[in-house]
């Protein structure tokens, strides 16, 4: 092998540069997200009542198909109510039917998308939910 | 281990058809999630078949009667107060002089007065309108429903081909990002604001008229505009334009406004 030497020498640097982020982070816990349904409009609901506008399953795997579908019915299509599988009436509006409820933007919203590192671009525009610092 | 070019050319052309395969079988296991019988119109919305306007110049005698009616509007809407830069300003509706509302429509022996009579002009929501055809993301379209022509936020990538288009300018840029412009006591935690880099516009209050509504402007302007169905003939803007001699901004153009203005 010509100039194997630093062939071997190059390689291993690159390799180092490559998994450095592996060996970094190597032992340190990432914090499991935990998004918090307990905000103070939620609990004053009667407890039958508290639930969202689909199963709880449901909206962990599929809130983002389903907030742009929403999004499509109400700026597109003009329809602004959504029927629920119980048959219950909601206003389809992230900012005037989700977040009333889920008022925690922090620790509902962005605990979880920090952590798979998503950026959804809602907030650009929609107004959060006015959270007291903690 | 080498290939010559027909096994190349058989093994690339196996991949092809197996990956568009592959596509259009996800695409075809991917369910909507949200069923059409799951969705409705709201029930208290107001409906018409194309919603028009009229302006009533003969009730705007003193400014606080066109401020009043551009407040409300710009409140509900989370408009931003951009005034630094008259080029970046935001409006969706405002004050504008005759000879630049009525292009074309001005005489030399024209009154001063009318001349520098401030109108208060927005969208004309056209029939046919020129800033939908050239969008290229369909991010401003024409509602079939009712004739508004509204503006997706999440569509616009902010080309301002509209903007071009528009022969009455009632289109705005955000140069800037509009949120410091906003005041936190003045803003409407009820409707979204924009982002940096779209085009805004009036859209008839159509999250207004949606529950129930007229536009804000329209409540706000104790009668003098009014607002209702083009084609309903019991209507009131109907009974109006039957009655009143009624004019609109730039007819020659072919857009067909539905904003109309008596005197």
């Amino acid at each position: 092998m010509y100039n194997g030497g630093k062939i071997i020498i190059g390689l291993i640097i690159f390799v180092g540069l490559v998994t450095y982020p592996l060996w970094n982070n190597m032992g340190k816990a990432t914090v499991k997200p935990d998004p918090k349904i307990d905000t103070p409009e939620i609990l004053k609901l009667p407890e039958i009542d508290r639930k969202c506008v689909e199963a709880k399953s449901y909206m962990k795997t599929e809130h983002m198909k389903l907030l742009n579908e929403w999004r499509d019915t109400v700026v597109r299509n003009g329809e602004g109510t959504y029927i629920g599988a119980d048959g219950k009436k909601y206003n389809m509006s992230l900012q005037n039917t989700c977040m009333k409820c889920h008022s925690n933007k922090k620790k509902f919203c962005d605990e979880c998308h920090n952590y798979a590192a998503v950026k959804p671009y809602c907030w650009d525009c929609h107004i959060a939910p006015k959270e007291k610092e903690t | 281990m080498s290939i010559n070019r027909r096994e190349f050319l058989k093994v690339a052309g196996i991949s092809t058809i197996l990956g568009f395969g592959g596509i259009s079988a996800v695409n075809s296991l991917r369910r909507n999630c949200v069923e059409a019988s799951q969705v409705m119109p709201n029930p208290e919305a107001l409906v018409a078949k194309r919603w028009a306007m009229v302006v009533d110049m003969s009730k705007f005698k003193t400014e606080e009667d066109y401020q009043r009616c551009i407040d409300a509007c710009h409140h509900v809407h989370n408009v931003p107060n951009v005034t630094a830069n008259p080029k970046h300003e935001v409006k969706w509706l405002w004050k504008e002089t005759f000879e630049h509302a009525f292009v074309g429509n001005e005489d030399e022996y024209l009154s001063e007065e009318i001349k520098h009579l401030p109108f208060l002009v927005l969208c004309n929501h056209c029939d046919n309108p020129p800033c939908v055809r050239v969008c290229p993301t369909q991010a401003t379209f024409k509602r079939k429903s009712d004739g508004i022509v509204m503006m997706d936020m999440h569509r616009c990538i902010g080309c301002r081909f509209c903007m071009a288009a528009c022969p009455y300018g009632a289109r705005s840029f955000n140069y800037r990002d509009p949120r410091p412009f906003i005041s936190e006591k003045e803003e409407n935690l009820e409707f979204p604001t924009r982002m940096k880099g779209v085009v805004e516009k009036c859209t008839l209050c159509y999250e207004r008229l949606a529950k129930g509504l007229k536009p804000a402007c329209v409540e706000a302007s104790k009668g003098s505009l009014i607002f209702g169905d083009l084609e309903d003939p019991n209507s009131e803007v109907r009974k109006i334009l039957s009655s009143r001699y009624s004019f609109r901004r730039r007819p020659e153009l072919g857009t067909r406004p539905s904003v109309y203005y008596i005197f």
